[in-house]
């Protein structure tokens, strides 16, 4: 790719949201001016050290930050190659990475005065996170989800309404994520007045790719820290899950600049690369969807095509507009997981270490899998395990009982 | 550079009447059903015609524009298809304006540059993209205006007087205001309410203003264009177009019929309006 590699990776986006060509503010005139305000309103909170000690406390004490950064032994001497660690996130309060950016938009809709919360959810963490913190605060939960996800993700349906939140199962197009999303902006543009839209990963209209990416860059902070008290030095590799990419970027936005780290996005290749998957970045080109330019995937006229994935939280068929951009530079390297090889890395995980992850990231414990064994035996390799496997459990009883008949 | 729609408004600012714009989607419930459609638009009463260009994720519509959409995605429309349908109407009407509706990413897809030689050539003469707002400018509103096509700008509750200005700086052919805050086939616009959002837009511009949105019925119509200079209805005709349709989705001997019916009604609607001092 003849792009010109830029001085720091970490400097975008500009000011009107572009990472190169990709990101914006492809939105209705409706929403204009309310992005506009939550731009001020992040500017402010984030040069007010009130907020940011106030957002450690949550950190802290709510959510049980720092999470653990852990050797996994077994999983490294059964693959005889790089040192794996697990960044666990899915030890967080709500069991995924997705508490930490809900938590930072929650705390701004308060300094925003917004009452009426919304969400999309694909898996159910981040509607799952985001009704708890309305609980926690006292304010009105909507999330929006895909018939086929309620289906599927039935135990976090279950979560969100004893946190006191409505679910809104969306009927329309392939009723996944993608379409929870467009519910989610059509109930934004008509109660714009009172309603803050707490999006659930590093996509949508500008800042929230980068109001995202800074809230899940604590992972990545941590990561750092971590691995220096640990091993006494940086890490050489970094993996992890990309749906619409924000735990990924959590982890790997603090180390962009560090070239000596390798870097690794892991998206969902469903049942093929050649057949239907979510591999936006692997199977897609650059459209506009969801406010932002991104890899997308659609046909020769534009319309877009429905992703597949095993997993819901995968199954999207674009990307954050920062990936495809780290994408086009080079800096990020982007793989792809089937639906079996994911599955296969869910049984290994919970065999070998006792712990059972969630779909999204066993397509990066997948790639480890691969990667892993041909690194030497002094090689650092951490992984974002971004979520635990509860929710999936049903799921993939019901597949694997199927498949053991 | 004067467009069809600027000679419309003009002509019928001289007869001091507002004018009556429909919506349908191209294509819906099929391509012939939908050329023979738009055809019967101008005789029933429309003097604009917004044509939609159909798109698997419209986020700013409702579910019976939504699913027009979608029925005209099955049934094989695509922007070129879009094209050749102005391209087909504009063979016997040469004075009607045709606007083109939608979301950017089939544009984008097709190319900018070549949608816009194509879309000027088969007659098209505005334009109006939901997801590019005046911060997006350059993606098309600049290049289309470039190419002498009008970039029809929609205006809403919550563009304040701070943002009008921005709003209504590349704005061409005329204003669209949004009566609501919502997506299409929603609420109901309150007409009081946008007599002054109205008188808000004309102190900032001299292009004549539209309002849609919300209207569904001739008497709505009436009112609405009695403080606009135009109304514009989209859903009701999506609506009737579709009650017409077999139990399949296909078209039916009725279809034509049922949407010039209701074109006509609205139209004596906004006839009957007395329209406001400019
Ligand atoms: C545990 C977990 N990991 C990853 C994802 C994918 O989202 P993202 O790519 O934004 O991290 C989800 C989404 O639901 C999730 O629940």
């Amino acid at each position: 790719m003849n792009i010109a590699k830029p001085n720091s990776y970490r400097s975008g986006p500009d000011d009107r949201g572009h990472f190169g060509i990709f990101g914006g503010r492809f939105v209705a005139e409706t929403l204009m001016p309310l992005i506009l305000d939550l731009e001020k309103a992040y500017t402010e909170a984030k040069a007010d050290p009130a907020f940011q000690a106030e957002m450690n406390g949550y950190l802290k004490n709510y959510v049980g930050r720092p999470s653990p950064l852990y050797f996994a032994e077994r999983l490294t001497e059964h693959l005889g190659g790089a040192r794996i660690y697990l960044k666990r996130e899915e030890l967080n309060h709500t069991g995924s990475h997705k508490v930490n950016n809900v938590l930072g938009q929650i705390m701004l809709a308060r300094r925003m005065g917004k009452k009426r919360i919304i969400a999309e959810t694909g898996a159910g963490q981040h509607g799952v996170a985001t009704a708890t913190l309305c609980a926690r605060f006292g304010l009105e939960c909507i999330v929006y989800m895909g018939a086929v996800d309620v289906e599927r993700q039935q135990p976090n349906v279950i979560r969100m309404e004893m946190l006191g939140a409505t679910v809104m199962p969306v009927q329309s197009g392939t009723r996944t994520l993608k379409d929870a999303m467009n519910e989610a902006l059509r109930d934004w543009v008509t109660n714009v007045h009172n309603t803050f839209y707490c999006i659930g990963t590093v996509a949508g209209p500008h800042p929230y790719p980068t109001l995202v990416r800074d809230f899940q860059s604590i992972i990545g902070n941590e990561t750092k820290a971590q691995m220096q008290e640990i091993e006494g030095r940086l890490p050489d590799s970094l993996v992890a899950c990309i749906g619409g990419g924000s735990n990924a970027m959590g982890l790997f936005h603090p180390f962009l600049d560090d070239p000596s780290v390798e870097i690794f996005g892991v998206e969902a290749a469903g049942h093929g690369l050649t057949q239907l998957h979510a591999a936006s970045i692997a199977g897609g080109r650059p459209g506009v969807l969801h406010g932002n330019r991104t890899y997308l995937l659609m046909d020769a006229d534009g319309q877009i095509q429905d992703a597949h994935s095993i997993s819901a939280g995968l199954d999207y068929p674009g990307i954050g507009p920062e990936h495809s951009w780290l994408h086009e530079v080079g800096r990020v390297n982007y793989l792809s997981a089937t639906d079996d090889e994911a599955l296969a890395a869910f049984q290994l995980l919970s065999k070998l270490e006792g712990i059972i992850p969630a779909l999204e990231p066993a397509h990066a414990i997948a790639k480890v899998l691969e990667l892993a064994p041909k690194r030497p035996r002094d090689h650092l390799m951490v992984v974002n395990l971004s979520g635990r496997g509860d929710k999936d459990v049903p799921q993939v009883g019901d597949i694997l009982r199927g498949k053991s008949k | 550079m004067t467009t069809r729609i600027d000679t419309r408004f003009a002509e019928l600012a001289k007869q001091g009447r507002s004018a009556f714009v429909t919506f349908l989607m191209a294509g819906d419930p099929d391509p012939a059903t939908s050329l023979e459609i738009i055809k019967a638009l101008p005789k029933s009463g429309a003097d604009v015609i917004e044509i939609g260009m159909p798109f698997t994720d419209p986020m700013a519509d409702g579910p019976s524009i939504q699913a027009a959409g979608l029925r005209a995605l099955k049934a094989g429309m695509t922007l070129k298809k879009t094209l050749e349908l102005v391209r087909g109407f504009r063979k016997d009407d040469n004075a009607t304006p045709i606007v083109l509706m939608g979301y950017y990413n089939p544009i984008y897809i097709y190319g900018v540059d070549k949608f816009l030689v194509d879309a000027k050539s088969a007659g098209v003469d505005g334009l109006i993209i939901v997801d590019l707002p005046p911060e997006e400018d350059n993606e098309l509103c600049l290049p289309a205006m470039k190419a002498g096509l009008n970039f029809i700008r929609l205006a809403t509750p919550t563009t304040d007087d701070k943002r009008l200005p921005a709003v209504l700086a590349n704005t061409s052919g005329f204003v669209y205001y949004v009566s609501i805050t919502g997506i299409t086939g929603a609420a109901t616009a309150d007409s009081s309410a946008v007599s002054e959002a109205v008188a808000r837009i004309k102190r900032h511009t001299k292009l004549p203003v539209c309002v849609g949105f919300g209207i569904r019925t001739p008497e709505t119509a009436r009112d609405i264009a009695s403080h606009a200079n135009g109304a514009v209805v989209g859903t009701a005709l999506v609506d009737a177009l579709r009650n017409s349709l077999d139990a399949e989705g296909r078209a039916t001997g009725k279809t034509v019929n049922a949407v010039a019916e209701l074109t006509a009604a609205l139209a004596q609607g906004v006839r009957g309006a007395q329209q406001a001092a400019e």
